[in-house]
């Protein structure tokens, strides 16, 4: 017993060792990619499959969650006769909240399992020894495209999503429950501050990476065969679910941190 | 003990690659127990033993794809093992290695595979580019499959260019990882032919890792097998014909031992 959990223990820590060496080795390569025009060829590619065919998922998310939000708060802020405020329900929870978590849960589903399948199938056809042998870094060649191109595109697919939940907010508000359009949008207005946009769209670049890292680790390390391809993929959602969830509690509590400290400083300033 | 013959060419005094003392562990099994090799320059060296022996091991330690536990890997009075990453990256592009799957990728056409190397390299034009790799697909048979993808090609055109991209920069030695592995006798022996070719052509040095005894007595100038751990045989084909180690010689007539035997019916 005591062996099996400081064999799991070792385990474990050899893991997240040797992802903090890849993820600084990917990291470091970043800037230098950025601006080496020969790498953006690599870029573009990653931005279409990534980006552009990520968008209906995101919409199709945004909209139900709003849709959703807004039914099951009409009641509620109906029998306190706060029907005109339900925008603000709707529209906060998913700029800070569900926008940037669903927008990241859905990124880890579609993305993060489609990156964890490629490159854990060049590994196993020996793609990623040609790459080695050929002195091209398979990190710098394979990993850093994809990692920035979700660091840039998940904020920008998270505006997708609360954009379309907000649309779907207004539509069960204004047209199911007859809830006059402008003191909805007033009061909306009113309430989100940029702050909290800021706040939604910060976490959603650290899910971003995140997702791009753990699922370019998962693949480059996933055993041979299509089963451990397979395997490699549902550890790479499992994963990046999991670390989506936490990363969002800890970001919560440092934005309101850096909130109360900025906001400190404001009559002073 | 290694069936030396006198006359051989590893006496040669100046070896292109040596393998000094190598050891290589996966967990508890000893992969390489104490190997040494000494290949010179121009050679065609053929590695045999059993699937799973350690020969694919063997010559990824040649490339640093692999390091060893101990002992020395050395390319031209270099250590292989011992240098930084991006001295090996450049000292890789000498090398040309052809996979026992061709490792072509998915994603480009076979045009844009035999190129890929040369694009790395940085140092051609789009022109220049697309006339060596003509030229490079011409010399495996191929030339006009550029725009073609890999899942449109059969095993053996696969293999062809790989093997296409593998010269891509004129390497001055080719590792081939069970180049004849999955192909019909007539692909693999066109395969072989190929070898012959790009030795005579090119004047590379070829070390190839096979248990297909038609490339050994086509290709090699030298083999030797290897069996828990180290070289068991060393010698020319006609030594290897002509051996009386009955590890050898049941390797070539392609008999199972008793102990073979046993161990399948224990597996029963």
């Amino acid at each position: 017993m005591l062996a099996t959990v400081g064999a799991t223990t070792i385990r474990t820590l050899e893991s997240m060792g040797t992802f903090s060496r890849f993820s600084w080795k990917t990291v470091s390569q970043i800037p230098v990619a950025c601006v080496r025009g020969r790498d953006w060829r690599l870029l573009m590619p990653q931005f279409y499959l990534i980006g552009v065919r990520s968008v209906p998922v995101m919409v199709v998310t945004g909209v139900f969650v709003g849709l959703v939000l807004a039914a099951q708060a009409a009641d509620q802020l109906h029998a306190a006769g706060l029907e005109t405020r339900m925008g603000v329900l709707v529209n906060l929870s998913l700029v800070k909240e569900l926008g940037p978590v669903l927008a990241g849960v859905m990124l880890a589903g579609r993305v993060g399992g489609a990156l964890t399948a490629e490159l854990g199938t060049m590994r196993v056809t020996e793609q990623l020894d040609a790459l080695r042998v050929m002195g091209t870094d398979p990190v710098r060649h394979l990993v850093v495209p994809r990692v920035i191109a979700c660091i840039v595109l998940a904020p920008i697919l998270t505006m997708y999503c609360n954009m379309m939940g907000s649309i779907g907010g207004w539509f069960v508000a204004v047209i199911v429950h007859h809830i006059p359009s402008e003191p909805y949008q007033y009061y909306t207005a009113e309430a989100i501050e940029k702050w909290d946009i800021f706040s939604g769209l910060t976490k959603s670049v650290v899910f971003g990476g995140l997702i791009g890292l753990i699922s370019c680790f998962k693949g480059f390390n996933c055993r041979s065969g299509a089963e451990g391809v397979g395997r490699a993929c549902t550890s790479a959602f499992v994963t990046s679910f999991i670390v989506i969830l936490i990363t969002d509690f800890f970001m919560l509590r440092l934005m309101q941190d850096m909130y109360n400290t900025i906001w400190g400083f404001k009559p002073v300033l | 003990m290694p069936d030396h013959d006198s006359k051989h060419p590893t006496d040669s005094p100046t070896p292109l690659i040596e393998l000094v003392d190598v050891y290589k562990a996966f967990k508890t099994q000893v992969v390489l127990n104490g190997v040494n090799l000494s290949i010179p320059e121009g050679q065609t060296v053929v590695i045999i033993g059993a699937s799973g022996v350690g020969k694919s091991v063997l010559i990824k330690h040649i490339v640093g794809l692999l390091q060893p536990d101990k002992g020395e890997i050395v390319f031209r009075g270099q250590r292989i093992d011992q240098i930084s990453t991006a001295a090996l990256a450049k000292l890789r592009r000498r090398f040309g290695y052809l996979f026992q799957l061709s490792a072509l990728f998915d994603s480009m056409t076979a045009g844009e595979n035999v190129g890929f190397p040369i694009r790395q390299d940085g140092s051609k034009t789009r022109d220049q580019i697309d006339r060596i790799v003509a030229k490079k697909l011409r010399l495996v048979g191929l030339d006009g499959i550029q725009s073609k993808m890999p899942s449109e090609l059969s095993g053996g055109q696969k293999k062809r260019v790989a093997l296409a991209r593998a010269i891509a920069l004129d390497p001055e030695v080719i590792l081939y990882d069970e180049p004849t592995t999955g192909l019909d006798p007539v692909r693999a022996d066109v395969i072989n032919e190929l070898i012959l070719r790009l030795k005579k052509t090119l004047h590379v040095t070829s070390i190839v890792v096979t248990h297909d005894l038609s490339t050994v007595f086509k290709v090699a100038d030298r083999v030797l097998m290897l069996m828990s751990g180290d070289f068991i045989f060393d010698g020319t084909p006609d030594e290897l014909r002509n051996s009386d180690e009955p590890r050898v010689q049941r390797f070539i007539s392609g008999h199972a031992s008793d102990e073979d035997i046993l161990e399948l019916d224990g597996a029963a």
